[in-house]
């Protein structure tokens, strides 16, 4: 059919024979694609009299959202936490293989460091757009150094510092600059937080909660000051109490300015969270769950020894310890792996279960207008998979950057 | 006329579009072109419930009609009858309508050509009547306020400058229109009735809506369902077909 159109000469994608994600369900919909958008095929068809230049048969695959990772650390033998000669790329290297994984945007992850070390790397962290070369990158989110001792988790503890000298002052001198920082993870019983966390809200950065000994009305009065986000519920934090519940009182608080929804990382390996914690969290406030892989160099790896920072790993199956220890530091799950995992154990939707890898995580950082949904006019960021739930493929900007092997698994 | 009582509203609809289909192969692969006809006023054109939503969500996207053969009167033009006077040009420009498909309302109103609409009116603005928009408020959460209050609509001269009318009636409350439609006189307030003299009509309903009618008619209209039913055999594709266009055999006349 001739296209005639009056906005564009750019070539119109029309996928077809899927079932798209949108409004909340999975509806029997063609995909426009132009110019690495979504299309309104009403309008086209109505204002431009125009038509598709290219079909294809998506062979009833589910087309769903890019899915956004938050919380990535590393993989594939690159640490995102240590300065070597080629940082550069390193970064592309996890951009580029997690495409396989269903991620289309995402925020690489430092941990506790020293000084140096941020002042090293964050100048090599640039946000930029998605493509053939790999995922997106949002901005980085800085796991600390600003934590409680007492809930350090994995990070060293010579490296934890605090800001009631200086309060903002003293984090920006740590971290050199904010330029390409997305979201920051600090704990709110620190004193003078809420300044820091004022003065970050104010530049639009993320404050996320976590690896803290805070009590309920601390993380309250902090998400009263503009902290959004809760960094992987349960871990590094106190236990929920009947009588003062912690961070995790969040979920439920009456206390949360109106307007405003808290999001809480989960890291849904099967290993961090039990099942049924897993069950209690997205029962009491589903609209904020967000997954997150919490990767680390050694996933997509062999077992074995790994670094994270300045600390060494072990890995033995999906656990991931500090070496000789047992205590957890992040995790070699993928994010379909976590879907996968996150849909079987709460038994949800299909629709919910690929929302809280991408719908949610796009709210958490305000570009649910261009991604995490397959709206018109958003990015043409989007994933073709079966029925249970396996990336089939990957699309970036409305063009094909990763396609499941027919000859492989 | 032909009456075609199928037993419910799938069975009406797909007898229906199995018409059309053959219709459409006999025409032949010519300039096809489309025409609808009823449009309220007032709503822009990507509201969920103007005639271009509608028109798209429940048919063009499913086909794959050019756009340039879409004619669907604007009711946000500056200067309506113009608008209107247009359509009737570009309708005689397409060398007539072939086929017009319509339902009617509850007050036997053929497109908007409300109850005392001229049986020999052109595409016009109309003012709707409370009944209709009564029936429309369900599209705008029963709010009587949103319902637009004018339409563009063909008028039922234009309708009846068409080569064959075919008319879907399907659910007891449009018994009553059907029964003044067909077995009652030629009157402006059932503007449907006019057909009543066009040379080429088909009436596609459900036994719900032949609640009104005598007994006799409906017993004689389907002892005439074999005989119509070969109408929907499927014909040759337009492809095998060709170049040729073939003589539409029909088994008996009106």
């Amino acid at each position: 059919m001739p296209s005639n159109k009056s906005v564009s000469d750019a070539p119109i994608v029309q996928f077809t024979n899927c079932r798209i994600l949108r409004d909340h369900r999975l509806q029997r919909e063609d995909l426009w694609v132009r110019e690495g958008k979504i299309l309104n095929p009403e309008k086209l068809f109505f204002d431009e009299k125009g038509s598709a230049d290219v079909q294809l048969d998506c062979k009833d695959s589910i087309i769903a959202p890019g899915f956004i990772d938050v919380q990535i650390n590393g993989g594939f033998g690159v640490d995102f936490s240590l300065a070597t000669d080629d940082f550069k790329s390193g970064i592309d290297l996890v951009s580029q293989k997690i495409l396989s994984h269903g991620v289309t945007s995402f925020c690489p992850t430092l941990v506790t460091s020293p000084p140096s070390v941020y002042h090293q790397i964050l100048p090599q962290i640039r946000v930029r757009n998605g493509g053939a070369h790999g995922a997106g990158i949002l901005g980085a989110h800085l796991e600390g150094p600003f934590i409680s001792k007492e809930k350090k988790g994995a990070h060293p503890e010579h490296c934890l510092r605090t800001f009631e000298a200086g309060a903002f002052q003293d984090l920006l001198a740590t971290y050199g600059s904010l330029d390409c920082v997305r979201i920051v993870t600090l704990a709110p019983e620190m004193r003078r937080s809420s300044e820091v966390i004022r003065e970050l809200t104010k530049r639009g950065i993320c404050v996320s909660l976590g690896h803290s000994v805070a009590n309920l009305s601390q993380a309250e009065e902090a998400v009263q000051h503009g902290a959004t986000f809760i960094t992987h519920l349960f871990n590094a934090m106190l236990p929920f109490h009947h009588r003062d519940p912690g961070i995790v009182g969040l979920l439920t608080s009456d206390k949360i300015p109106a307007g405003r929804r808290v999001f809480y990382g989960m890291i849904s390996d099967g290993i961090h969270t039990n099942p049924a914690a897993l069950r209690i969290a997205h029962r009491a406030h589903p609209k904020g769950l967000v997954l997150v892989t919490d990767a680390i160099a050694g996933m997509g790896l062999a077992p074995g020894r790994h670094t994270l920072g300045q600390q060494v790993v072990e890995i033995d199956g999906l656990n991931t310890y500090i070496a000789g220890t047992k205590t957890l530091s992040g995790s070699v799950a993928t994010m379909d792996t976590c879907v996968r995992h996150f849909q079987e154990a709460t038994g949800c939707s299909v629709e919910t279960a690929l929302e809280v890898a991408s719908l949610h995580p796009a709210q958490l950082l305000g570009i649910e207008h261009k991604k995490g949904t397959l709206n018109y006019d958003s990015d043409a960021d989007f994933l073709m998979l079966n029925d249970s739930l396996y990336v089939q493929a990957t699309y970036i900007a409305g063009e094909e950057v990763w396609r499941q092997d027919v000859s492989g698994m | 006329m032909k009456l075609i009582i199928l037993e419910n509203y799938s069975q009406a609809s797909e007898w229906a579009a199995k018409y059309i289909r053959n219709r459409i192969v006999q025409f032949g692969p010519g300039p096809g072109r489309f025409f609808t006809l009823g449009l309220p006023t007032g709503l822009p054109r990507d509201h969920p419930e103007s005639y271009h939503s509608f028109m798209w969500n429940n048919f063009f996207k499913h086909i794959d009609i050019s756009p340039e053969n879409v004619h669907i009167l604007d009711g946000n033009a500056p200067d309506l009858q113009a608008e209107c006077d247009a359509f009737e040009e570009k309708i005689k420009a397409a060398g007539g309508i072939e086929l017009f498909v319509g339902g009617i309302g509850p007050d036997g109103h053929i497109a908007f050509n409300e109850p005392g609409s001229s049986l020999v009116s052109r595409t016009r603005v109309k003012t709707l009547a409370m009944d209709t928009i009564l029936a429309n408020a369900r599209f705008f959460d029963g709010d009587l306020s949103k319902v637009p209050t004018m339409a563009l609509t063909v008028g039922v001269g234009t309708v009846m400058d068409a080569r064959e009318v075919m008319i879907l009636i399907t659910g007891a409350h449009k018994a009553f229109a059907l029964y003044k439609a067909i077995e009652d006189g030629l009157n402006h307030m059932w503007t449907v009735s006019a057909f009543q003299q066009h040379p080429n009509t088909v009436f596609v309903c459900d036994e719900d809506a032949t609640l009104e009618l005598k007994v006799k008619t409906v017993k004689y209209f389907k002892g005439l369902m074999l005989v119509h039913n070969k109408l929907v055999e499927p014909l040759y594709s337009m492809k095998e077909m060709g170049a040729q266009r073939s003589q539409s055999k029909k088994p008996y006349s009106d």
